[in-house]
Formats: C-alpha cells, sequence, structure tokens
C-alpha cells in the first residue's frame, strides 16, 4: 500500500439556477408534473432552433472569474451525438475543442495546509431529461422537464491524491458556486454531480496508471468512500499481479463497492461538431469586468479576512464561511457592535442550536443581525448577565422581538445597585442560619448555595460579579 | 378554368381592392385548380380546403375595412412546402417517418404572411427533407412539371414550384439548401429566390442542412417573388443565425428602374461554361448577357476558381449536418415507431430504417462518415476550409471585378422522371451552378430567360453580395421588362 499513490482528477457538473433554461423558454424549476417544462425546442420539434440564455453565459464567466480561468474571448457551443430517449435531439449541445474557461485553479484547505488544484476548463452544457424504467412494465417512460436545463462541467487537472483532497475540493466548489449564487450546491437532488477519473501508480512513477471512471457519486461521503474503496481495489488487483482495465463503473452504496457498468451498446463516438444554429460566443472586455464588478468575496478571502482581522478560531472561521449567507449576517453583525469573538460564539453555538433544532436555516431565521448585535452588546455594557441573554434570545427567536424591548417588558434588567443586592443578600442569610454555620465552620462550599438562592429570589437579574464580591464580604464578615 | 389564376399577385390585389372580386373568390378559384389538376402534377401533399376559405373570409373583412391600407397579401393565395411545420396542418417533409405529425407552432415565415392576411391553400410536395433535385425522393411519389408530364420538375421545392408555374398559387414558399428553390423555378420557367443566409428565419424551416438552408419565395414574375420574400425577411429573435439588417421594400425599389443599368458589372465566371453542358442553355445564357448589355450593363469575365470543389465540399457539409439534424427523428416523441420492438436499438433501427427514404439514408450515412473520429479531419474539417476558399472567390470577384454574377441555374433543363435515378452522383452534379452560392451564403435568383428545343424553360442564375437582394432584384426585373416570358402557356392546363 505505501508504495502506491492515487492520481484523482474530478468531472463535476454543476446545475446553474436560471429560471428558464439553456437554449428555450421554459422553468428550469424541479419537482413538476412529468413533461410539463417543455415547449417545441426542449421537444426538438422538427424546425426548432436553439437559441442561448445570457444568463448562463454571465454565470460560467462568474465561475470562471471566481475559479482563477482564463475566460475565452470566443468559444463555440458544439453538438454531442448519441442516441438515448431522454435526449430528444440525438445531440447533446455542450462545448468541445473551445470552451468558455480554461487553466483555472481553486486552493483547498486539507489538514492545515492549503493544496493547489488546476482546473483543464470549464465548459458549458445542456442536461438531458430523466429515464424512468419501470420493473413490472415492458416499458421505459421519459420526463424532459430536466432536459435542456443549464449546466457547467468543471473538469480538474489529475491534481488530487486521495478521498480528503476530493471530499474537500467538491466542498470548496460548491462553496464557491453558492457564494456566487449560481447553484443551489444541493447534491442529493443533483445540482452538483460529481464524476471521478482514479489511476493508481507506484510512488516515484512519472507515467500515469490506467485510470477508471467512477459515476453515481450524489454525496460528498459518496465521492470519499468510492475513491478510498477505489484505490484500495486497484492496489489490490496490481500487487497480486493484475492489471487495471479502463471503464466506467458504478459506486454502489449499499454494498460499499464499486461496480463495473455494462459496456454501452453504441461506439464511444460522440462525431463532435460546431453547432450552426448557434454562432460563436464572442465575449469582450466591457463584458467580463461588469461580471467581475458582480462578484462577492469569495469564500477564500472571507476566510482570511476572519482569521487576520478578528483572530478567530479557524474552526470557526470555517463555520462563519461556510456560507455567505452566515459571513454577511456575522460581518452585519460586527459592524453594529465589535465583538466579532462574541458574537462568533452566540451565531456558532446559540443560533445554529436553535435554528438546527427547528430544523430552519438562516434564510428563515427570526433573529436579524441588529438584534444579535443588540443582544451582545447588552450583556457587554451589563444591562443583562449572560444567563438572562440566553433567556432574552429564546424570546427573541420566538417572536422575532428586539432584545432592548424583551428586557424592558419583562423587567430583565440585571440589578447592579449594591443596596438593593445587600437586602437579597440580607434575607437569604436570615432565612438560612444553618447554612451560614456550616460556612463559617470552614465548608465554603456552601457559598454555590447562597448565590443560587439570591438568584432564584431576584429572577436571575442580579449583577452575579457584584452579588460574589457583596455575599462573600457579607459572609466573611 | 376561371381567368383569376391567371393574374400576377399585383393585378389580384387591383381586384381586391376595386372590388372585382373578393378574396373568397380568388381562394375558390385556386382550390379549384388544385382540385383538377392535381391528380396530374402531384404538387400538393395536404390541401387545406376549409382553413383557406375561412382565411379568405376573414380577409375580406381585412380588405372592406382597411381598404389600401390593408397589407399588400392580404387575400392573396400562397402554397407552402412541406418542410415548413404549420400549426394544426399535418407536416411531413415527403418523409413516412414524420406520417401523420401535426405541429403545434408556425415556421416564422409562414406566420409572417398570415399576419399580413395571405391565405394558405395547402402544403406541397417536395423531395424527402429537401434531399433531391427531382421530387423523385418524395415519399409520397413524384411531382409533374407542367411543361411535360414526363419530366421532373426540378427539387426539392417542386409542389411550390408547379403549383406557381400550374396557376394553382400565385405565389408559395420554398427551401433552398443548394439549389432547391432556384432550380425547380428553372426546371418550371418562373422566379425563384433564395435570400442571403440570415435573411429570413430558418425558424420552424425542418433543419436538413442548418449553415445552408434559407426559405424563399417562388412568383411568375419578380413584383411576386419580391413582395413575398419583403414579407418574410427579417431578423427572428427565434433563429439566432438571422440577421439584424434592413428589409427594404423591393417592390417599391425595382419599380424605380428606368430602362437603364448603366454602370452595372454583370460577371461572368468562367468555370460555370463547362463540357457536358446543355448547349442551347450554354446559347440562352449567352442571348440574356446580349439583353442586359443593351440595357447598358457591362459584361466582365471573372474567375471564381475552386468552382470544381464546390459539390464535393457541398455534399460533405450538407450531409454531415443532416446526420445530426435528422438524429431527432427516433420514434420516441412523434412520427413513426416501429410497433414490433423488442428492444430501444431494434425500436430505433427499425424506426429509421423504415421511416427515411433510400436518399435520406444514403446522406445520414455519409454524413456519420464524415464526422466520425479519425475521418473528421480529412472530410468535414478539409470541406470547411475549402469552403472558406470558396466563399473569398466571390469576395474578391465582388470587390474586384462586378456587381452581380450571371450563370446558368443548370446545366440541362428537366430531365424525364427516372432518367437520372439510377446514378446519384449524376444527380448531385446537376447542382453544379446552385451549390457555390448556397456555400457562400449569398442571395441567388433564379430568372426564366428561355425555351430550348424541347419547349422546356431554361433558367438564369443572378448572385448577389450578402444582404443586397434589393439590387439583385432590380436587376433580376430589368431582364422580365425587356424580354417577358410567357407563362400563360401552362397555366390551367389540362391532360
Amino acid at each position: 500500500m505505501k508504495d502506491f499513490e492515487a492520481v484523482i482528477g474530478l468531472e463535476v457538473h454543476v446545475q446553474l439556477a436560471t429560471h428558464s433554461k439553456i437554449f428555450a423558454v421554459s422553468s428550469t424549476k424541479s419537482g413538476a408534473e412529468p413533461n410539463t417544462f417543455t415547449d417545441p425546442v426542449t421537444l426538438a420539434l422538427p424546425g426548432c432552433l436553439p437559441v442561448l440564455n445570457k444568463r448562463v453565459l454571465d454565470f460560467a464567466i462568474k465561475l470562471g472569474l471566481a475559479t482563477n480561468c482564463k475566460i475565452m474571448r470566443e468559444s463555440i457551443l458544439a453538438r454531442k451525438h448519441y442516441h438515448y430517449p431522454d435526449l430528444p435531439k440525438g445531440y447533446q449541445i455542450s462545448q468541445y475543442d473551445k470552451p468558455i474557461c480554461l487553466a483555472g485553479h481553486v486552493n483547498v484547505r486539507v489538514g492545515g495546509d492549503v493544496k493547489r488544484i488546476g482546473l483543464t476548463r470549464i465548459h458549458l452544457e445542456e442536461d438531458a431529461g430523466k429515464s424512468v424504467h419501470l420493473d413490472a412494465a415492458p416499458i421505459s417512460l421519459v420526463d424532459l422537464n430536466r432536459a435542456g436545463v443549464p449546466l457547467v462541467e468543471i473538469v480538474s487537472e489529475p491534481d488530487i491524491r486521495n478521498a480528503e483532497e476530493a471530499g474537500a475540493y467538491m466542498r470548496q466548489l460548491r462553496q464557491i458556486v453558492r457564494y456566487l449564487d449560481i447553484c443551489d450546491g444541493n447534491m442529493e437532488e443533483g445540482s452538483l454531480r460529481c464524476d471521478a477519473n482514479v489511476s493508481v501508480r507506484k510512488i516515484g512513477a512519472t507515467e500515469f496508471g490506467t485510470k477508471v471512471e467512477i459515476k453515481n457519486l450524489n454525496s460528498f461521503r459518496y465521492v470519499e468512500k468510492a475513491i478510498d474503496y477505489e484505490i484500495e481495489r486497484q492496489i489490490g488487483v496490481i500487487t497480486s499481479g493484475g492489471t487495471i482495465v479502463q471503464e466506467t463503473r458504478l459506486w454502489d452504496d449499499v454494498s460499499g463497492e464499486t461496480r463495473s457498468m455494462r459496456s454501452k451498446e453504441y461506439a464511444d463516438d460522440y462525431r463532435y461538431f460546431p453547432d450552426p444554429d448557434l454562432l460563436p460566443l464572442i465575449v469582450d472586455d466591457d463584458w467580463i469586468d461588469n461580471v467581475r464588478k458582480t462578484l462577492p468575496e469569495l469564500p477564500e478571502q472571507a476566510y482570511r479576512r476572519f482569521t487576520n482581522t478578528y483572530k478567530l478560531d479557524p474552526y470557526i472561521v470555517e463555520l462563519l464561511t461556510e456560507e455567505k449567507l452566515v459571513s454577511s449576517y456575522f460581518d452585519q453583525a460586527v459592524s453594529l457592535h465589535n465583538n466579532p469573538t462574541s458574537i462568533a460564539n452566540w451565531i456558532t453555538t446559540e443560533l445554529f442550536g436553535r435554528l438546527n433544532k427547528e430544523g430552519t436555516n438562516l434564510t428563515e431565521c427570526p433573529v436579524s443581525p441588529e438584534n444579535l448585535a443588540q443582544l451582545v452588546k447588552l450583556i457587554d455594557d451589563g444591562t443583562i448577565s449572560g444567563k438572562i441573554a440566553k433567556t432574552v434570545f429564546d424570546e427573541m427567536f420566538e417572536t422575532g422581538g428586539s432584545p432592548a424591548h424583551i428586557v424592558e417588558t419583562k423587567g430583565l434588567r440585571q440589578v447592579s445597585d449594591s443596596g438593593l443586592i445587600r437586602e437579597a443578600i440580607n434575607a437569604v442569610i436570615t432565612a438560612n442560619p444553618e447554612q451560614v454555620q456550616s460556612y463559617k465552620s470552614g465548608k465554603t462550599k456552601v457559598f454555590g448555595f447562597f448565590v443560587g438562592q439570591v438568584m432564584k429570589d431576584t429572577q436571575g437579574k442580579v449583577n452575579p460579579t457584584l452579588l460574589n464580591e457583596l455575599l462573600k464580604k457579607t459572609l466573611d464578615s | 378554368m376561371n381567368e383569376l389564376i391567371k393574374l400576377s399577385v399585383l393585378e389580384m390585389r387591383d381586384g381586391l381592392l376595386t372590388g372585382n372580386f373578393s378574396s373568397v373568390d380568388l381562394a375558390k378559384a385556386h382550390l379549384e385548380e388544385i382540385k383538377a389538376t392535381n391528380s396530374t402534377y402531384n404538387s400538393f401533399l395536404t390541401v387545406t380546403e376549409e382553413l383557406a376559405l375561412s382565411q379568405a373570409a376573414a380577409a375580406d373583412v381585412k380588405l372592406s375595412l382597411q381598404k389600401s391600407n390593408s397589407p399588400i397579401l392580404t387575400g392573396i393565395p400562397v402554397a407552402i412546402k412541406d418542410q415548413l411545420v404549420t400549426e394544426g396542418v399535418k407536416t411531413t417533409c415527403a418523409s413516412k417517418i414524420l406520417k401523420g405529425f401535426i405541429p403545434p407552432y408556425n415556421c416564422t415565415a409562414v406566420k409572417k404572411l398570415l399576419d399580413d392576411g395571405a391565405v394558405i391553400v395547402g402544403k406541397t410536395n417536395q423531395d424527402e427533407f429537401a434531399m433531391g433535385s427531382s421530387s423523385e425522393n418524395s415519399a409520397f411519389g413524384v411531382v409533374r412539371n407542367p411543361w411535360d408530364i414526363e419530366s421532373v420538375p426540378g427539387g426539392s421545392s417542386s409542389g411550390s414550384a408547379v403549383a406557381v408555374a400550374a396557376g394553382q398559387a400565385p405565389l408559395s414558399l420554398g427551401t433552398d439548401t443548394g439549389g432547391s428553390i432556384r432550380q425547380p423555378a428553372s426546371f418550371t420557367g418562373i422566379v425563384g429566390v433564395k435570400p442571403t443566409y440570415g435573411r429570413v428565419s430558418r425558424y420552424g424551416a425542418v433543419a436538413f442542412a442548418s449553415s445552408l438552408d434559407q426559405i424563399g419565395p417562388f412568383g411568375r414574375c419578380v413584383e411576386d417573388a419580391a413582395l413575398c420574400l419583403r414579407a418574410i425577411a427579417g431578423k427572428d429573435k427565434r433563429d439566432s443565425t438571422s440577421m439584424e439588417v434592413p428589409v427594404h421594400d423591393y417592390l417599391h425599389e425595382i419599380k424605380k428602374f428606368d430602362g437603364h443599368l448603366k454602370g452595372l458589372r454583370i460577371g461572368l465566371p468562367k468555370e460555370y461554361f463547362i463540357p457536358g453542358m446543355d448547349k442551347e442553355v450554354e446559347d440562352s445564357i449567352r442571348q440574356s448577357l446580349k439583353t442586359y448589355e443593351k440595357l447598358g450593363a457591362e459584361i466582365v469575365e471573372i474567375s471564381l476558381p475552386h468552382t470544381e470543389y464546390a459539390i464535393a465540399v457541398y455534399y460533405i457539409v450538407a450531409c454531415a449536418e443532416a446526420s445530426s439534424n435528422l438524429a431527432r427523428y427516433d420514434g420516441v416523441r412523434y412520427g413513426y415507431r416501429y410497433p414490433e420492438a423488442q428492444t430501444l436499438s431494434e425500436m430505433y433501427e427499425k424506426s429509421r430504417s423504415l421511416g427515411f427514404g433510400a436518399e435520406v439514408k444514403r446522406r445520414i450515412i455519409l454524413g456519420t462518415y464524415v464526422l466520425s473520429a479519425g475521418y473528421y479531419d480529412a472530410y468535414y474539417k478539409k470541406a470547411q476550409q475549402v469552403r472558406t476558399l470558396v466563399i473569398n472567390d466571390f469576395k474578391a470577384a465582388f470587390v474586384n471585378n462586378c456587381d452581380v454574377i450571371a450563370t446558368p441555374v443548370s446545366p440541362t433543363t428537366a430531365f424525364k422522371i427516372g432518367e437520372k435515378t439510377a446514378d446519384p452522383l449524376q444527380m448531385y452534379l446537376g447542382d453544379v451552378f446552385t451549390v457555390p452560392c448556397s456555400l457562400a451564403g449569398l442571395p441567388g435568383v433564379s430568372i426564366p430567360c428561355g425555351l430550348d428545343s424541347k419547349n422546356l424553360p431554361i433558367g438564369l442564375q443572378l448572385i448577389g453580395k450578402p444582404f443586397s437582394e434589393n439590387a439583385l432584384l432590380k436587376v433580376a426585373y430589368s431582364f422580365g421588362k425587356e424580354t417577358k416570358f410567357d407563362t400563360s402557356k401552362v397555366i390551367g392546363r389540362r391532360f
């Protein structure tokens, strides 16, 4: 095992979140009745012609810029031919020798290190429909709602060496497309799909081994498990004297194995040629500059900024920059009250905990960043205690109300008046002579009992530092 | 026979506006003529009588309300090649594979005619999927030439040409990929216009070869064809290859002709006078040029040196695109499906083998071959490179030597039915004069310029610069003014 290394390249399909299809007017929404989001172009009726949805090109350029690609000033849409019932035209419109983006890279954090993974290309293409094979009936059904939904395919260089890197790369891509707001990144629903090309070779070898393509990797976990399995399988084959066959294998999560797909019934000759129905895609500098202006801060930049400016713990930064929604939420809150550490803690513990519990997410969060900032401010200026703050937070989450308002109406303001605190202390001491006795005899553990009693009597509103101080003074006197 | 069918479109317009007859009268006259002669010519695959009469009635209302403000084609009958999809009217491309297919939408060109109030009398026969030069590739029988019913009318827009020549409709639409409007126009003695590539939207024209296909009109005179072209031309957002170029009022422009063509240089390419070409055709073309000289034009000999490669280039490019465009006829969503198939591949194989005719299959196989791995560079890529050379030939000629190019349309006049079917290559070579213009995407007009000794029409082709339809139609019109070609000989013939 130790003598081998794996060489892995990923092909990732990203479904672009445009309203209409790449070459037709139908909606791209999923979940509709079969064949309702179709039109003459999607159905490939005779005489129909594709017309490019310009948004698709904007999205692809955006992704290309975010992944350090060269945006090609001229690219070509080409026809890729094969027959299958869910491919209405008998060809898929894709890009072949002139894709929209070339030669980019992303930086991926793996176990504390940063690794650069090269991108060979990003190209545009249309999705096919969906075939449904019925077990009972001798027929198959075709749903063309998904046919013509825009995709980009991101092809990596064979720079990945193990499952962990592959998983980190996939997560990074997902994070980027979600930051760019060009894809919902939902792997289970197929918005992000991955095929892995895996080969192994003796460490030190310069030639690549024979590669195997693995399909059906529709979660991060599958990507990692399948690659681990496949690396081990290939090494096993080689060390036992066998040779690797170039083939396509399917990941089967039930058995935890990759298995060979039946070979296709037709030869693998796609007969690519430039689509004569579509003009070359000419993109000028102005166009690219305009797209560049719409680029948000990218996850890598946010990670660096949060680490350097706010000196936050890497694990916390990871959580805060996972999604743009979270990092913007954090930024907004910090801009209103400059206590990044505390705000970060509130977001990553209380807020996330509560959102998780309710099975919802930040888009539907009743607690606004303004209100969260205000809450932390109320703690910091001594208006409420940290303990009370949790009660206030719960109320904020239930009602969406502002913390100041909740504190006022519920009378939760912290009591810092020494006179009032002394009164409460004296009342507790008078009521509990035995405990006073045992404290005086050296069992200082009962100190906590007095704190609890005072808090109880004052509904927790007493300033805990002040209470400690005054209580100690009273008991020790 | 009703005399109305002999009128030009402008004469029909006059009659409609003066109230001498109605649009319904016109529709009835033409439908009657179709009924009387279609069994002879087989020019129509579908006659839309009911639809035509209701459209005509609507046109009459429009005429009575808007009078001369109504679009000029209001109430004028037109015939549509079956290659163009028509909403609610079956569209087969003369192929069994589309038997019974009823499109849910209209071709843009057809829609534009309907918006202008034109009356559609039916869908015309053709070579299957526009592949052929004689109509002998129609799955629904050969079309006969009204000048000689034993001869072919040319193709592939055979029925549309015959409909106009024989008075079944004053106007029709065809499609031209390598000569499919110009050659049948020539064989039937009428005017056919293949516009510049991009001038007319291809949306709804069933694709044969996407980089070459154009829709264009047939008429019995240049004025009629010009009217029709104006109606269908223009940028269409549904066709990315249609161009944003102003569309002129061609009729208005050509009427400015003042009897002189002074300053016009007409190029005569030496490569277009080849051995094996019909002597009578050559003589007729040269005679026509004398007419132009009389009008003050200068005739200059030019050279288009890559002409000899054009046929090979054309058949590679057109077949490659066809093999791709016709991949959608798989029996899955519409059209013919072999009913007994046990497996998916059997369904594909049998549906396509039985659905397509021999010539279509020949071209799909040829096109598949030239796009295949290992052959692409030698055939398709090379053909595209040579295509550029052909385009450059024309560019150079227009920059240096001439304004318009004149050539024969076809090396021969109409040939006998069955004469060339055994030898596809011979049939392909008949396209030698029309194909280069198509490869270059240039506008080409076919006008009748004489009759041969068998009393069959000869056609003169005029080729112009890109989007120069205006000037080109004027040159075509000037010839007709000088030598009025008599089509009345065949209109209303009975056999």
